[in-house]
């Protein structure tokens, strides 16, 4: 185990007992993640792409297998404060300010209230909202809720940063900007991402490598080494190397069956 | 004008209000014509127009249904023109009720939500207890009442308190079961998030169960308050030697006094409508201090 890795999975599984019989939800999945790796799992729903994250986050428990985050088990890096988790919906909740907000782990984390202001401020700054620390989180529209939860993972400063399809419910306009804003934020901040999504042109965006999970059991289908510079736009797009790589992503799904029923 | 006041609430109170009057003041003259053919008959009255029969089912002393008119004019003998400290002014009564209500309205709803806590924290409790609070209510308050008066005294309880208690056991459980769903609310991502930043269950109950209960509490304790009001009503008619708006409503009916009668039904509903309001005047304020859209 090299010093810069992160995160470690080895041959792990997790299979949930329902009454319809056990679902395989991740099966013999290794993985290692590099200190400021961009690491994106793509793949079909029931892939095991969201639960792989979760298990990352300790919010599921394996059946089997090891799992190691900075040397630590999930749980312990839980208690650690090691991530910070960006979910699909923003989960602001709603009778908090966007300011409070981005607040609350800070709150829980018992930061003092001068250093939770001005964490609060860079966060608002670092995601573009100042000016929108007194406003509830129904005056924002989507986007804005969603990169208000992103400064609220980032408040505490985690070094890694785990993200659940975080614009899966945005539209493309507002996606593009996001994966631009995010791509800028990563570079700056040197974190390490985890990034699920379902979106091959967002994956090849974003990403220093592209993981391929297939369904029915879920499991690692190929991993896809993309190297573009961090300073990339998305103008990258146009490519030939980028439409390259986003064919052998799809080809990878292709082959993982994911394009079958 | 008549425009603004139709988009507004204020006239069509006013035409039900004018509707329900009419429908009344039929029924006034139905059940009460008997009474007054007799009256006439006795008094030896035999050639009456139906314009004086009908005049004279309004004006009766002890009539069957008395007009709204009667009861308006009663209330306003005994609010308005009796001194409060007088035994015969609903001021008196009113006040008596209203504090039993709001001490059993206090006991009540901080059982409640001791209660929902309690549930909502301990799963054992939620099966072992909570069928106990639903059978609590399946008792008719009318056969209890005296029970918890008489049980109350033999400890030398008496006064406010034991109204207060019966007051209590009635507003307690909409309470219960409103916080219990209010602290059950937040949703799973909700629940994740705590759990990411690794939060402590007293940090999870108060930063995300307590405010996310908030709206349910407040239409609970709507419910509550009103259901304390008329606990104490139904204990004032057991222990009603210290007066209330049910030792007047047994009083009346006593002496056959249905104008008493009406008028402490009428001022007991416009205190529990006051009461209900109040609390959703607090609502409006704290939900919206809490960002509820306006």
């Amino acid at each position: 185990m090299s010093s810069s890795r992160v995160i470690d999975i080895n041959d792990l599984s997790l299979t949930f007992e329902t009454n319809d019989g056990p679902v395989h939800a991740l099966s013999n999945v290794s993985l290692g993640i590099e200190k400021g790796d961009f690491v994106s799992l793509i793949g079909p729903s029931g892939c095991g792409k969201t639960t792989l994250l979760r298990v990352i986050a300790d919010l599921e428990h394996p059946s089997s297998g090891t799992l190691s985050i900075n040397g630590m088990t999930p749980e312990q890096a839980r208690l650690k404060r090691a991530y910070g988790y960006v979910f699909q919906a923003p989960a602001l909740y709603p009778w908090r300010t966007i300011g409070k907000n981005i607040a609350l782990p800070l709150e829980i984390m018992g930061f003092s209230k001068e250093e939770r202001a001005s964490r609060v401020k860079r966060g608002l700054d670092l995601v573009n909202l100042t000016g929108f620390e007194n406003k509830f989180p129904w005056q924002l529209s989507g986007g804005m809720q969603q990169r208000a939860s992103i400064a609220r993972a980032l408040s505490f400063d985690p070094d890694l940063l785990l993200m659940d399809e975080p614009f899966g419910a945005l539209d493309e306009i507002v996606r593009d900007k996001l994966n631009e804003q995010l791509l800028r934020l990563w570079e700056k901040t040197q974190k390490t991402v985890v990034f699920v999504t379902h979106s091959i042109p967002e994956a090849v965006f974003l990403s220093t490598k592209i993981v391929v999970m297939s369904p029915r059991p879920g499991k690692i289908h190929d991993i896809i080494e993309c190297n573009f510079p961090r300073d990339r736009t998305l103008d990258i797009r146009e490519t030939p190397e980028f439409l390259d790589v986003a064919n052998r992503v799809r080809q990878g799904l292709r082959e993982g069956h994911s394009y079958v029923d | 004008m008549l425009n603004a006041l139709w988009q507004g609430k204020a006239l069509p109170v006013l035409v039900v209000a004018a509707i329900i009057g009419l429908f009344w003041y039929a029924g006034s003259i139905l059940l009460n014509a008997d009474l007054q053919r007799d009256a006439f008959v006795n008094a030896g009255k035999t050639d009456y127009s139906t314009s004086e029969l009908i005049a004279g089912t309004f004006a009766q002393e002890r009539p069957k249904l008395p007009t709204p008119g009667q009861i308006m004019a009663e209330l306003y003998k005994t609010v308005i023109d009796t001194a409060p400290t007088s035994k015969r002014s609903l001021i008196y009564h009113g006040s008596v009720t209203l504090s039993a209500t709001l001490l059993g309205f206090l006991i009540g709803s901080a059982l409640g939500m001791g209660l929902a806590i309690l549930v909502v924290h301990v799963r054992s409790l939620d099966k072992s207890l909570m069928p106990w609070v639903v059978a609590s209510q399946t008792i008719p308050i009318i056969a209890l009442a005296p029970m918890i008066v008489v049980i109350l005294n033999q400890f030398d309880v008496t006064g406010l308190i034991p109204k207060a208690v019966i007051a209590a056991y009635l507003s307690f459980f909409p309470v219960t079961v409103g916080m219990v769903k209010g602290l059950r609310s937040p949703d799973p991502l909700q629940l994740d998030l705590m759990r990411t930043y690794s939060a402590s269950r007293l940090q999870t109950f108060f930063m995300l169960r307590v405010p996310a209960s908030v709206p349910f509490l407040f239409a609970s304790l709507k419910v509550g308050v009103a259901a304390s009001l008329v606990g104490t009503v139904v204990a004032e008619l057991t222990k009603s030697e210290d007066g209330g708006f049910g030792a007047r409503l047994l009083a009346g009916s006593y002496y056959g006094q249905t104008i008493q009668i009406w008028a402490a039904l009428f001022a007991a509903a416009a205190c529990a409508w006051a009461l209900v309001s109040l609390i959703g005047v607090a609502d409006r304020i704290v939900t919206r201090g809490m960002g509820a859209r306006p």
